[in-house]
């Protein structure tokens, strides 16, 4: 590209070429600056000071003492620390599982030509994502009142059962909890569902219809198979999700954070800003972060097998 | 054949009243509760229609919390980040997508690999900092770190590259517009749609977050609403009728704003997840 006949030419342009190019770099630089220096002082730092601060014994307030992997011995001979794993397991399954089945579901009826009135049902659908999880928590924690006036007791006794107490009791906590994480991650789950349905061409139903397919074996092997990538997509994210579960049981439990319904992230919070044990805290978020990462690992590993 | 297909169509309508059903009872039955008195709530079988206590339920919230300044505070909060966000990573993103410079791969590649870290990981040490710089129960704290971006980098870059032609920049560059002018006089006209996208995320993301305002913002003036809302239900003595009226009110206007727009909001949080 730079090469040229005549020298005498060539002088000026280079000189300009390279004046611009300059400028260009320049600019580049300054325009991804403010992003850069804010993700160094509050993004990276702090990821990477964790890692330090996982191997101090600190109370916030005195001098920092280095401790070894004490922490972590700590932590993981902390049964509540496994509580908290296994709960925040419970939930993701509880939680998300039926999400990604009801979801193709509800986008499947949301997508039929048969079905009028599919803004209506799209908006009533999504309005629970737009609501804050707070809010969410807070009105699901009335309904979900162990007390026999409880709106969910409620509709218990008119089938005849018993009032469960979910506020204490070791299922009626996850279940709770799973409801109110479920309710409002449904209709986000269904929209991009539906995104995915839409993109399939129409072409693929009509041959399998002209092959004498039926309603079932077009869901089967025409819009599953072609989901495949959206399946992945939202099993990942929700996974992701699930396992920084924090704001519906620390609403629910309120202060105390019961141990039937902590997670890890509140186990985490509660080391740091009600105990004060830093160094417990951060190897929590570190654990926290490895356990991510194996299961993004393996979501990959399953999800490249699957794609064969 | 009719039979099948009216039994299809039955079924669909079926599934889909229960499903919308079910999203909007807490919507209802939250304002039933905001209007009714506390023993009529703790009763069986429990209220279903509207009473008569709408406006004092909502005086013993204004009793109870700050809910027209933690209101103000979220609205600062999301508008200033928002703005910011828009700014920082439309710039940012039109120097990925359009100039050349060193290293400019390497860059984007590392702002991709943090959309992967769980934000957790880094809470502890951002706190530090925060107290370090005596930002604590400053707004601040909040709008700051969150300007960070990096989901808004990635779509503004994306965006620019497949909307804003080499063409264009090369003959605003020849005319002698400088670099910044062909920014903001060309690329940003261009990508509106991502801008309303990138703000609808963002503007929802700052106005429902809890667990850092819960941890910077400790004193009641500077607490947004999700944080004010948790302090209704932290008293002894649980008055339903208050406390779902202070999550009724504090709901109300962001549903508002989504079913006005309902269109770009369904379509902007799902385009922004699926393209990523």
């Amino acid at each position: 590209m730079e090469h040229s006949n005549s020298i005498t030419e060539e002088k000026p342009k280079k000189r300009l070429r390279f004046s611009e190019k300059r400028k260009e770099a320049i600019a580049g630089y300054t325009y991804i600056a403010p992003f850069f220096i804010l993700f160094l002082i509050f993004g990276l730092f702090p990821m990477i000071f964790s890692f330090y601060l996982g191997f101090q014994r600190w109370n916030g307030l005195g001098e920092m003492e280095f401790i070894g992997i004490q922490n972590f011995k700590w932590i993981l001979t902390d049964r509540i620390f496994w509580t908290s794993l296994y709960n925040t397991i419970i939930m993701w399954v509880l939680g998300t599982m039926p999400q990604l089945v009801i979801g193709i579901v509800l986008a499947y009826a949301l997508n039929s030509t048969l079905i009028k009135l599919k803004g209506f049902f799209r908006v009533s659908v999504f309005m629970p994502y737009v609501t804050s999880t707070v809010a969410v928590a807070i009105v699901f924690g009335v309904m979900f009142n162990s007390q026999d006036f409880g709106l969910m007791n409620n509709i218990l006794s008119l089938f005849g059962f018993d009032s469960v107490s979910w506020e204490t009791s070791n299922w009626g906590v996850k279940i709770a909890i799973s409801t109110m994480v479920f309710w409002r991650w449904i209709g986000y789950n269904t929209i991009i569902y539906l995104a995915g349905l839409q993109g399939i061409p129409n072409e693929l139903y009509e041959a399998a219809e002209i092959d004498g397919a039926t309603v079932w074996q077009k869901i089967f092997y025409v819009s599953l198979p072609m989901l495949r990538p959206i399946v992945i997509f939202l099993v990942f994210t929700t996974t992701i999700g699930a396992l920084q579960l924090f704001t519906e049981p620390l609403i629910f439990l309120g202060r105390g954070a019961r141990e039937e319904g902590i997670t890890v992230v509140l186990y985490l919070y509660r080391e740091a800003f009600n105990n004060q044990a830093f160094g417990p805290a951060s190897a929590t978020a570190i654990v926290l972060f490895i356990i991510i990462i194996l299961l993004s690992t393996i979501n990959v590993a399953i999800a490249n097998r699957v794609g064969r | 054949m009719l039979t099948k297909r009216f039994f299809s169509k039955f079924f669909l309508y079926l599934v889909l009243t229960i499903a919308a059903f079910l999203s909007i009872f807490p919507f209802y039955w939250m304002f039933v509760m905001a209007t009714n008195h506390n023993s009529v709530i703790n009763k069986v079988p429990p209220a279903m229609v509207p009473g008569p206590e709408l406006v004092t339920n909502f005086r013993n919230v204004l009793d109870t919390i700050d809910f027209f300044g933690a209101m103000g505070n979220s609205l600062i909060v999301a508008t200033v980040t928002t703005l910011g966000v828009l700014f920082l990573c439309s710039i940012a993103g039109f120097a990925f997508a359009k100039l050349e410079f060193k290293g400019k791969n390497i860059l984007f590649v590392a702002i991709l690999v943090t959309m992967m870290v769980p934000p957790q990981l880094g809470l502890i040490p951002q706190y530090i900092i925060i107290t370090k710089l005596h930002w604590l129960n400053q707004l601040k704290a909040i709008i700051v770190p969150g300007l960070i971006d990096a989901f808004g980098i990635f779509w503004m870059r994306q965006y620019i590259s497949s909307n804003v032609s080499d063409e264009l920049v090369d003959a605003a560059k020849i005319d002698g517009c400088s670099i910044f002018r062909v920014y903001w006089n060309i690329a940003v006209p261009i990508i509106i749609p991502a801008f309303a996208t990138l703000a609808i995320i963002k503007f929802m993301y700052v106005w429902n977050d809890f667990l850092w305002p819960l941890v910077v913002l400790r004193e009641q003036f500077s607490h947004t609403i999700q944080v004010a809302l948790r302090g209704l239900i932290d008293n002894y003595v649980r008055d339903n009728g208050m406390i779902l009226s202070g999550t009724f009110w504090a709901t109300v206007p962001l549903i508002i704003v989504f079913l006005l727009l309902n269109k770009l909001f369904i379509q902007s949080l799902s385009e922004g997840a699926v393209k990523s």
